[in-house]
């Protein structure tokens, strides 16, 4: 198995309050790992960690079986924010610009945009259901419309681990349906997902792996096949803690 | 009334706004998007209270006001980091560091009436050397705005995901500073130190409305740009006005007449 993610002995947390406590886990490639947690559990804190947005003070990230610290390969990981789509609705800048803008990682100093990359960016826009918006305002979409080019965005640069915090959030039924096949199909051709949701039933359907945290910071690592929902549930409200085999 | 190209002084003057109103929006349209358009008048004003102390020590303004206004962008970088979340404040702090410096220096400076026709701007003083002056850092703007448009997008658009990409975003933004201090600097020769933020913002603003794309943005805000400083130099020249306050006023007329054309499509 090819090892995409290790995170270690994992703690972090902020000046009032911790977040994560000795938190542990593997993902290799084509897992889809769930992360389930109430508010402020530090669901986002992780991803932001693994993103290395955030200083990683205690424990080890690792990805690609190198260290978050020297990792240098941008365009392996795909990312999609909780506030992706929270730019002034009148920015001025077409969906065709704001998805070629993440080529950055695979392109130099000088150089041009060509038709090539053109082509690029229509296939992952058609790949998320977006043929026809190369042109449109991004601004003048819907929030579900703008969540699907940020996720165009993100497999522009063709990621083999794509973190996506909340990517439903705020969005109508159809839409977050759509994204969830999305998603779902990305992963079946063996991209490796990391998510985070507060909808736990829809969450557990189509992850493999499952990081739940009770309380503050203590995520519980499991495999979705060794628990029902209704035990998800448990651990999650922190009525039953699961013992590894 | 004489021809208007048969004064040297006035070729002068049209070749220098030529350059500034190529530049300004390069630089402007960052700032604008941004949300920082309030730098380019902290930075004008320091570099009034550079262009004071040019002339107090006797060394051409302009490079006065580069000086003062890189110390400026500076500053507000490194307060804007000390107080996160209210980046404003920094801004604040070093225009009135700006003002209060260029109050106490103005008193040293041989002449008001040079300081004045810094303030708002003047065409009967550009020597060739400003001139020279003008192009060489117009060229240099124009050109790392060129080069760096694929990293000023997106790290205007959205810094977090430029920063994943691989986007040097601390030394971008470091640059957009660099950027603003010299447009800034060589534009209160002709429009003014007090004015030129709002060359810097005007163009853009209109040009939000027109266009449908961050690339039509530039081009059309350096079409207004452009129009508003010819413009505002044959305006100025023939019914004898100030030519930094006429530029800014043409400017601000169309930007109004185009927020009222276009409110039902915005909307």
């Amino acid at each position: 198995m090819d090892e995409i993610l290790r995170v270690e002995n994992l703690n972090f947390e902020y000046p009032d309050a911790p977040v994560l406590r000795d938190v542990s886990f593997t993902l290799n490639k084509g897992d889809f790992l769930g992360i389930i947690g109430a508010n402020g559990a530090g669901k986002s804190t992780l991803i932001k960690l693994i993103l290395n947005l955030l200083p990683c003070p205690k424990g080890a990230i690792t990805l690609f079986g190198e260290d978050i610290s020297s990792f240098k390969d941008a365009h392996k990981i795909g990312y999609v924010s909780q506030k992706s789509n929270a730019f002034a609705k009148n920015f001025p800048a077409t969906v065709e610009e704001v998805v070629a803008a993440n080529l950055y990682s695979q392109k130099k100093l000088f150089s041009r945009y060509t038709r090539a990359d053109r082509e690029r960016v229509r296939d992952v826009l058609s790949r998320v259901g977006m043929d026809g918006y190369l042109d449109k305002p991004i601004g003048k979409l819907s929030g579900g419309q703008q969540q699907r080019v940020f996720i165009a965005r993100a497999l522009v640069a063709e990621p083999e681990l794509l973190l996506m915090d909340e990517p439903t959030s705020g969005v109508d039924a159809a839409n977050a349906a759509a994204i969830t096949d999305i998603i779902t199909d990305l992963n079946s051709r063996g991209m490796t997902i990391v998510m985070t949701n507060h909808d736990t039933p829809a969450l557990f359907k189509i992850s493999s792996v499952l990081l739940i945290f009770c309380e503050h910071g203590n995520g519980e690592f499991v495999k979705k096949t060794d628990l029902t929902l209704d035990e998800v549930n448990d651990i999650f409200a922190g009525r039953r803690k699961h013992h590894h085999a | 009334m004489p021809d208007i190209f048969s004064q040297g002084f006035m070729l002068r003057a049209f070749l220098a706004a030529g350059i500034i109103a190529l530049v300004s929006p390069c630089i402007g349209t960052t700032l604008v998007l941004k949300r920082l358009s309030a730098i380019g008048d902290a930075t004008s004003h320091s570099a009034l209270a550079g262009i004071a102390f040019g002339l107090m020590i006797g060394i051409n303004p302009i490079l006065g006001a580069i000086l003062f206004s890189i110390f400026a962008v500076l500053g507000i970088e490194t307060l804007r980091r000390a107080f996160k979340g209210y980046g404003e404040i920094a801004t604040v702090v070093v225009m009135s560091a700006g003002i209060g410096l260029a109050a106490v220096l103005s008193r040293f400076t041989s002449s008001a009436s040079s300081l004045d026709s810094f303030m708002f701007g003047s065409v009967i003083a550009i020597s060739d050397f400003d001139l020279w002056l003008t192009a060489a850092l117009g060229v240099a703007v124009a050109a790392v705005s060129l080069i760096l448009r694929k990293e000023l997008f997106f790290v205007t658009f959205d810094e977090e995901a430029a920063k994943l990409a691989g986007v040097p975003t601390h030394t971008v933004n470091l640059v957009i500073m660099a950027l603003t201090a010299v447009t800034v600097s060589v534009a209160s020769r002709i429009v003014g130190a007090l004015m030129i933020s709002s060359l810097l913002v005007i163009p853009v603003a209109a040009a939000m409305m027109l266009a449908k794309s961050y690339k039509q943005t530039i081009l059309i805000s350096i079409l207004l740009a452009e129009a508003f400083t010819i413009g505002g130099l044959f305006v100025s020249y023939y019914a004898d006005l100030s030519p930094g306050g006429t530029i800014v006023l043409i400017g601000v007329i169309f930007l109004s007449v185009t927020a009222l054309a276009t409110r039902k499509r915005r909307m």
